[in-house]
């Protein structure tokens, strides 16, 4: 069990940097999630953590020290690999007992913690069998198991589940859901996969470009993202932005329009000092179709998907952009039809028309 | 049109055929005449027919005997010693020359050693073949860890990234791509009892108090010089074997691993050494192959000698089959030598074979 620090911490190979000054504090006993587009830098910043890479500037402490030059090993953490990265040549037994087996545990004690591990992994019938006779998922669950053997401070996890199909994938998440409760451990994780951010998370942090965009809980982010990033980057159908025109503006909410947008008022959040233009973020989800000249928005429809219990449609907006509706009912729309949208301006989201929060300052 | 070239049964035959009857020539055959020129009496050039002799020719390279020698007694029944106090002992060609043993008849000493009184004395009937066997016996039980083991630890330095690392692989390699008929001459060089470079080093690294050594000619130190040499020569060959090994072990384990804390040592037993598994059977099986074919260094540096002392058996086939015209002599020993690499090869394929 342990607090987690990070201070200013950056990284480059040579001139280029991939991690910008990164602070973040992670309780104990909380689940975080680094996630982010590929290239980002939440890979790096968890290797970084783990000691498998130098930290170039910044303090790393767990548990109020500082670890920054200190190997791996005495860092007291375990990681899980996207790889496994299970030894081929031992049995599950010998690989849950690996780190033991490298302290120089007595058999006895190697025993009973490999049992223990495999108990609660359920994985009790696996111990005598070789990784090249186990599933993808079973692998992952002996990665797992060689981790919590050890008893560390901290779990980190880099995409676990990204080699696994998405079954499989699913089953997995809830599983490492259930360890966390159980163990209640400090656990970093990384993914790319939203789903797997939401749903672990006590705390997630988006990442694009080695710098952080948000930090917080991820009803947090979804419902009041700091920036366009972190708006797109969360949700599935991603959130719709719209190019508008501030035509006023009071020290609350800034009125605003476009060729395809009736003007509305809408909360600014201090965003959108004196510029003519800003940007509205609508999500997908909080859109419901209207009669033809009635609703907020206007636009044609290009295409619809029916999932049953959802209804995705691609439409193209009175101003050309385009744009994802996603109604919760079983509603059949044609190619061409004419279609008015309406939404709660409350849950719309204005942003600045210059918002790229990774610019350098 | 190429469709149908690569379709065709009879096209592909025909590419082959070059290459498959050359090999057929060269290998194929070659290999199947040996094992009936074994069981003739087939000469290189000869006047007299060719004629079928069985197993003779086994029996005349391997048959081997003890004998047990009582010391001479004199009269009062005293052992009789020389001047140096050593027992006198009736001489072996009185034995194997009498007619009252035939079955030791032509049969020389090979080596023997005392029990008590008596005198055990190995004699074969062709010793030259026993010393060659014995000597490519030790050639291999010493190249195979030291080469092996040379080449695996190269392959760890240079399994590196580091600033010139390449210019070391090249280093390294380099004495494979030389022909061992030039090493081997060079080598004659450094070897020099005279003037030579090893001598050379050696004395100035002792202050002069190191007296020079005829390195390939004694009978101590001739075989073990060969075998330095044949060690060094092809390290970089399985070096790069190694390193091809080396690298297909996924980094991540090696991550895994310094999560876990382990040392370098620790490391290099779980991660690095059974990620090797598979190489490490390759390596040992060319390198026991490849080190019961000794020749160039032997024809180019001792012929077999001093005292016979560095006779191999692929010597000893090209010497007899050329050097004495005896083909079917030089055919057994090439037999011979055909069934006891497969042996071990049989056996280093079983004893490293995959456990589950």
């Amino acid at each position: 069990m342990a607090t987690l620090k990070l201070t200013d911490i950056r990284k480059s190979y040579g001139n280029a940097y991939v991690i910008k000054g990164v602070d973040l504090e992670i309780e104990d006993g909380e689940f975080t999630v680094f996630v982010g587009p590929s290239g980002c830098g939440k890979s790096t910043l968890l290797r970084m953590i783990s000691g498998l890479e130098d930290i170039t500037a910044g303090t790393l402490e767990i548990d109020g020290q500082r670890v920054n030059d200190l190997p791996p090993k005495e860092r007291g953490i375990a990681m899980v690999f996207q790889s496994y990265a299970i030894f081929p040549h031992m049995t599950v037994r010998e690989n849950v007992a690996f780190g033991l087996t490298i302290a120089g545990a007595s058999k006895a004690e190697k025993e009973e913690k490999v049992a223990e591990a495999a108990r609660v992994l359920q994985m009790e019938h696996l111990l005598d069998r070789r990784p090249s006779q186990l599933s993808g998922g079973q692998r992952q669950r002996v990665a797992i198991g060689r981790a919590i053997v050890r008893k560390p401070k901290v779990f980190l996890f880099d995409e676990p589940l990204s080699n696994l199909d998405a079954a499989l994938r699913m089953d997995m998440r809830m599983e490492i859901g259930k360890l966390h409760k159980h163990l209640n451990a400090t656990m970093v994780y990384v993914t790319h996969d939203q789903v797997e951010a939401m749903t672990l998370a006590d705390k997630i942090v988006v990442l694009k470009d080695g710098k952080v965009m948000q930090v917080g809980t991820p009803m947090e982010l979804f419902h009041e993202p700091a920036n366009r990033f972190v708006a797109g980057f969360l949700g599935a159908p991603s959130m719709n932005f719209l190019e508008v025109s501030v035509d006023a503006r009071d020290g609350r909410e800034a009125r605003v329009s476009n060729a395809a947008l009736e003007p509305l008022a809408v909360a600014h959040k201090g965003r959108i000092d004196g510029q003519p233009h800003a940007v509205l973020g609508i999500r997908p989800q909080h859109v419901s179709a209207t009669e033809p000249g009635r609703g907020l928005l206007h636009g044609t429809v290009n295409l619809s998907e029916r999932l049953g219990t959802e209804t995705v449609v691609d439409m193209t907006l009175k101003d050309g952009t385009k744009f994802i509706a996603a109604f919760d009912e079983d509603r059949i729309f044609e190619p061409g039809e004419a279609i008015d949208l309406e939404f709660d301006p409350a849950r719309a989201h204005l942003f600045a028309a210059d918002d790229d929060p990774a610019a350098p300052h | 049109m190429s469709s149908k070239l690569t379709r065709s049964n009879r096209a592909g035959w025909l590419f082959a055929l070059p290459g498959f009857s050359l090999l057929f020539l060269f290998i194929i055959v070659p290999f199947f005449f040996a094992f009936w020129l074994s069981l003739t009496n087939q000469r290189l050039v000869s006047p007299n027919p060719t004629e079928f002799v069985g197993l003779k020719n086994y029996a005349d390279l391997l048959s081997v005997s003890v004998l047990t020698l009582e010391p001479e007694r004199d009269e009062a029944g005293e052992i009789r010693r020389d001047d140096d106090g050593a027992i006198a002992y009736p001489r072996v060609r009185s034995i194997t020359r009498s007619d009252e043993f035939p079955q030791y008849r032509g049969m020389r000493e090979w080596f023997r050693w005392h029990w008590g009184d008596k005198a055990k004395v190995v004699i074969a009937s062709d010793v030259v073949f026993m010393k060659a066997l014995v000597n490519t016996l030790t050639f291999a039980l010493f190249i195979v860890p030291l080469q092996g083991g040379g080449a695996l630890l190269l392959a760890l330095l240079i399994n590196q990234k580091l600033r010139g690392i390449n210019a070391f692989r090249t280093i390294y390699f380099m004495p494979v791509v030389i022909s061992i008929v030039v090493i081997s001459l060079l080598w004659r060089f450094i070897y020099s009892g005279n003037e030579g470079l090893l001598n050379n080093i050696l004395e100035a690294l002792t202050f002069g108090a190191f007296t020079p050594v005829d390195w390939l000619g004694s009978t101590d130190t001739a075989l073990g010089s060969i075998i330095a040499m044949s060690a060094w020569q092809a390290v970089g060959f399985h070096m790069v074997i190694w390193l091809a090994g080396l690298q297909t072990i996924s980094p991540t384990l090696y991550e895994a691993a310094a999560i876990e804390g382990a040392s370098k040592w620790q490391t290099f037993r779980y991660v690095t050494w059974p990620g090797l598994r598979n190489t490490a059977v390759l390596v040992l099986i060319v390198i026991t192959m490849q080190s019961f074919a000794v020749f160039a260094q032997i024809d180019v540096m001792t012929n077999g000698g001093p005292l016979d002392s560095t006779q191999t058996l692929v010597f000893q086939t090209v010497e007899r089959g050329y050097g004495k015209q005896d083909i079917s002599g030089g055919a057994t020993i090439s037999v011979i030598l055909f069934l006891m690499v497969l042996m071990i090869s049989a056996v280093q394929a079983f004893l490293t074979r995959e456990r589950n």
